[in-house]
């Protein structure tokens, strides 16, 4: 047997042995869904199981280094893992930005000080993260931000206003971009990392078309940020004023997050589910309707296959660095899709709001909720204006 | 295996390009054979440098003399004939005859397949018999006849039927025209007696022929694979057919987002470069997102084919849907973004169109094909 193949026997026994059945099951809600953190509760014992399993195996973060809670994997085992994950269908044992977007980041332009504190902090579920990105004047033109922060010395003391920011109310640390030199667009902006538990940090829940409330509004007042947390361990990610770099690179994680290329029920066909779903329902599928399903499960399909492709190649640095936002654009118009599909096989079910048969709502608040999948992270039509500029080389893109 | 070419392949894949679009291109093949009103509608002598290159036989076994190659490296020649729309028959001689052989006789192979090899022979297939791609339904006969047997009926869009040394011809020998079963493949000679041809020229220029087998003779040693059993050769040899297809499209896809890309980059009006309205930029990258799917679902079937995967009938009607549609929209948009040049017979944006049209309704078009996969996957 090939050390793969060893490895793979290995996983799937490992995974048969510590992943309990409940956590084989999909994801219904938000509770379902492990974020970690100080306030963190599992919903039951088998989650915990699973979670406390994953983290003493280095499985939360399985490619990052074990020095720092990961399991230190190569990615051609990574991805062994990830197809034996979905093989029986497990759960993330753990979902956080942390993982998504802070972590990567911190790998690439972090200080040892700071990834052997924060990355362990995050493969444990210990802390968790919230990204201060947006501003009400600076959405899809995120450089034109005005959160500012004023050089105290050993300090700074920072002022503004973050919005759509995802959970702030949940969250306990916050990575943050702020201006810290007014004269210079690009090389005036600082990626600092601080405690939501700070004084003068404030969060108001804004409710979403779903009737969900996971985003707010985030203010600083005269919020106090320390520059070092301690020997090698700074306050900001690379380098004051530099911070648009690490805000550029974790973006190209956040969109392949979004982008649902590593597989999983993004990228998944529905047309067999969906036939399943109308007898259910004691209906049969529309031919008119059977033939969009068909069409949307060629996308689908495909698009697997690319997501699958774009990983191979980024291993081995084939991939154009620019393909993240191909990813997302495709991948989350791809999601809206889907759902509007769904929504059509549930016809007057899955306009129920509230009843327990839908759980609440959730075909119509998920079928909401998909329509900021291509808008969050970067909207579809920056997606296309980063395409014409750096992949098609366009004039004045 | 990852889902990009290895070493090897990446190699062949850069001679290939080289070879076809020096020897392949437009000028020297398409336009060529058409403006001289070509019978064959390519040039025999090109299909020899094909078998120079040692394209002709990548697909057959080593031992008969061939390559042993797959379809990925299959597909690699292939997306370059799409790209530079060279007219050849290596996708009904190389591709779907040669597959259709694995499963002959030792005589049939002798008989036929080093002339593939040396690019002196070309064959074509003869699967249709409606203007649509309906292969469960084969209604040409093949009766029982002394030795050997009988061959009535017809088959329509037969590419290079007409110039074809060998027609692989699949006929019922058993049961009703729906039957899956009682289907027999036949490799029926250029000189067969009782066969007639219909020429008829494509929108692409390519050649095909309505044929009529009119009580035609064949011996017991045409048969292909088993009596009454051909089913399964005719589905291995459509399943290459139709990802060699696909692969074939990348590459019309390719050439034709290629060429218009560049023409947004040079056209000025309104004081400016066309590729600087983002209307148009959009657009362009839209068409780029799709046929960058369209060629990784292509290479997965590929590889799913190779591997003699479960899923490469799923993948193979996947890659030829979304290919369709990828394709379709790259010359769509390119005839549109070139304006009124774009309608010029001068321009080789439309012969992409052409091109597309017709090799996306050969072996099954994009509904045909979604309508597969909604089949396979249980709905
Ligand atoms: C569910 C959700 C969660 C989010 N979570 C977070 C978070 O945790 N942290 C955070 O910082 N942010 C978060 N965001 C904010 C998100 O990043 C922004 O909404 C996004 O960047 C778009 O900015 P905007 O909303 O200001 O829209 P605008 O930038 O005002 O865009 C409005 C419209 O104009 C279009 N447009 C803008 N510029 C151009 C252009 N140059 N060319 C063509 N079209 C253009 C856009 O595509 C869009 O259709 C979240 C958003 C959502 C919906
Ligand atoms: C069959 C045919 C018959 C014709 N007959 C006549 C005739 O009898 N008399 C006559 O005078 N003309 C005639 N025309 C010419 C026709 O009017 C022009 O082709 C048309 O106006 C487009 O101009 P163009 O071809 O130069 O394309 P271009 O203007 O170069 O356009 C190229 C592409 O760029 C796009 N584009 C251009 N500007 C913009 C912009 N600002 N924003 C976004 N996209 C843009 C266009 O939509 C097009 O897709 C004919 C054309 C055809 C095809």
């Amino acid at each position: 047997m090939s050390d793969l193949e060893t490895f793979r026997a290995e996983t799937r026994a490992w995974l048969e042995a510590n992943c309990p059945p409940e956590m084989r099951e999909p994801v219904r809600d938000d509770e379902d869904v492990y974020w970690g953190g100080r306030r963190a509760t599992f919903k039951n014992a088998a989650q915990k199981a699973w979670f406390e399993a994953c983290v003493a195996k280095g499985y939360t973060v399985p490619a990052w280094p074990k020095e720092y809670g990961g399991a230190g994997l190569s990615p051609a085992e990574a991805k062994v893992l990830r197809e034996e994950m979905s093989r029986i269908n497990a759960r993330p044992p753990l979902s956080s930005f942390g993982i998504w977007m802070l972590g990567p980041a911190l790998l690439q332009f972090g200080t040892e000080g700071q990834k052997a504190r924060f990355l362990n902090e995050i493969a444990r579920g210990e802390i968790r993260w919230c990204q201060g990105y947006s501003e009400p004047g600076s959405g899809s033109d995120l450089v034109s931000l005005q959160t500012f922060g004023e050089d105290e010395g050993d300090h700074w003391v920072v002022n503004g206003q973050k919005i759509w920011t995802s959970y702030a109310d949940q969250a306990d640390w916050i990575f943050c971009l702020v201006r810290t030199d007014k004269n210079d667009k690009y090389k005036g902006i600082t990626f600092m990392l601080y405690d939501m538990a700070s004084e003068g940090v404030t969060t108001k829940p804004i409710l979403l078309i779903s009737g969900n409330s996971p985003f707010c509004e985030t203010f600083f007042d005269n919020v106090k940020v320390p520059k070092s947390y301690g020997e090698d361990c700074p306050a900001y990610v690379g380098e004051v004023n530099r911070g648009w770099d690490v805000a550029k690179y974790l973006l190209g994680h956040e969109r392949e997050m979004i982008s649902g290329a590593g597989g999983g029920e993004r990228s998944a066909a529905i047309g067999a589910m969906m036939k399943r779903h109308a007898a259910k329902l004691g209906d049969d599928l529309d031919p008119v309707l059977r033939a969009e399903l068909a069409m949307f499960d060629v996308d689908a399909l495909a698009y697997t296959a690319m997501g699958e492709k774009f990983l191979d190649e980024i291993k081995v640095g084939k991939a154009h660095p620019a393909q993240p936002n191909m990813m997302k654009y495709v991948g989350t118009e791809l999601n809206k899709r889907r759902h509007e599909l769904m929504m059509a096989v549930g016809g007057s079910r899955s306009l129920e709001w509230e009843s327990e048969e839908t759980g609440g709502g959730k075909p119509a608040r998920g079928w909401l909720r998909t329509k900021a999948n291509s808008i969050e992270g970067g909207t579809s039509e920056v997606m296309l204006n980063v395409i014409s500029k750096r992949i098609l080389d366009l004039p004045g893109a | 295996m990852p889902l990009y070419h290895n070493e090897d392949q990446a190699m062949l894949a850069d001679t290939a390009a080289g070879f076809m679009a020096e020897e392949g291109n437009i000028a020297k093949q398409l336009r060529h054979w058409r403006d001289r009103n070509c019978k064959d509608g390519f040039g025999h002598g090109f299909w020899k440098q094909m078998a120079e290159m040692g394209f002709t036989g990548m697909l057959v076994d080593e031992a008969d003399g061939g390559l042993g190659m797959g379809h990925v490296e299959a597909g690699i020649v292939l997306e370059e004939i799409g790209r530079n729309l060279t007219p050849s028959p290596f996708l009904t001689s190389s591709v779907l005859a040669a597959t259709a052989l694995k499963a002959g006789s030792d005589d049939l192979k002798g008989r036929y397949l080093p002339g593939l090899i040396a690019g002196d022979a070309v064959f074509a297939v003869a699967i249709d018999e409606t203007a649509k791609h309906r292969p469960s339904r084969i209604a040409t006969r093949a009766e029982k006849s002394g030795n050997g047997f009988r061959l009535t009926g017809s088959k329509s869009f037969v590419i290079h039927g007409g110039s074809a040394d060998m027609i692989v011809v699949a006929a019922r020998t058993s049961g009703s025209d729906e039957d899956a079963d009682g289907i027999t493949l036949f490799a029926v000679p250029k000189d067969a007696a009782g066969m007639s041809h219909d020429s008829v020229r494509l929108v692409d220029s390519s050649m095909a022929t309505h044929t009529k087998f009119d009580g035609v003779e064949l011996d017991g040693d045409a048969v292909i694979g088993e009596i009454d059993g051909g089913r399964v050769v005719l589905e291995a040899m459509l399943l290459a057919g139709r990802v060699g297809a696909a692969a074939e499209g990348v590459g019309v896809a390719r050439g034709a987002m290629d060429m218009t890309v560049d023409y947004l980059k040079q056209r000025k009006q309104f004081g400016k470069l066309i590729g600087e309205f983002q209307a148009l930029q959009h657009r362009a990258s839209h068409l780029y997102s799709e046929v960058e799917i369209a060629r990784a679902v292509t290479i997965k079937a590929q590889q799913l084919l190779d591997a003699g995967s479960e899923q490469a009938d799923l993948m193979a009607s996947v890659a030829k849907a979304k290919v369709a549609r990828a394709a379709r929209l790259a010359v769509q948009e390119g005839v549109q973004l070139h304006g009124g040049i774009g309608m010029t017979d001068e321009y080789d944006i439309g012969l992409y169109m052409k091109r597309d049209r017709a090799l996306a309704e050969f072996l099954g078009d994009a509904f045909f094909h979604a309508n597969r996969v909604a089949q396979l996957s249980g709905y």
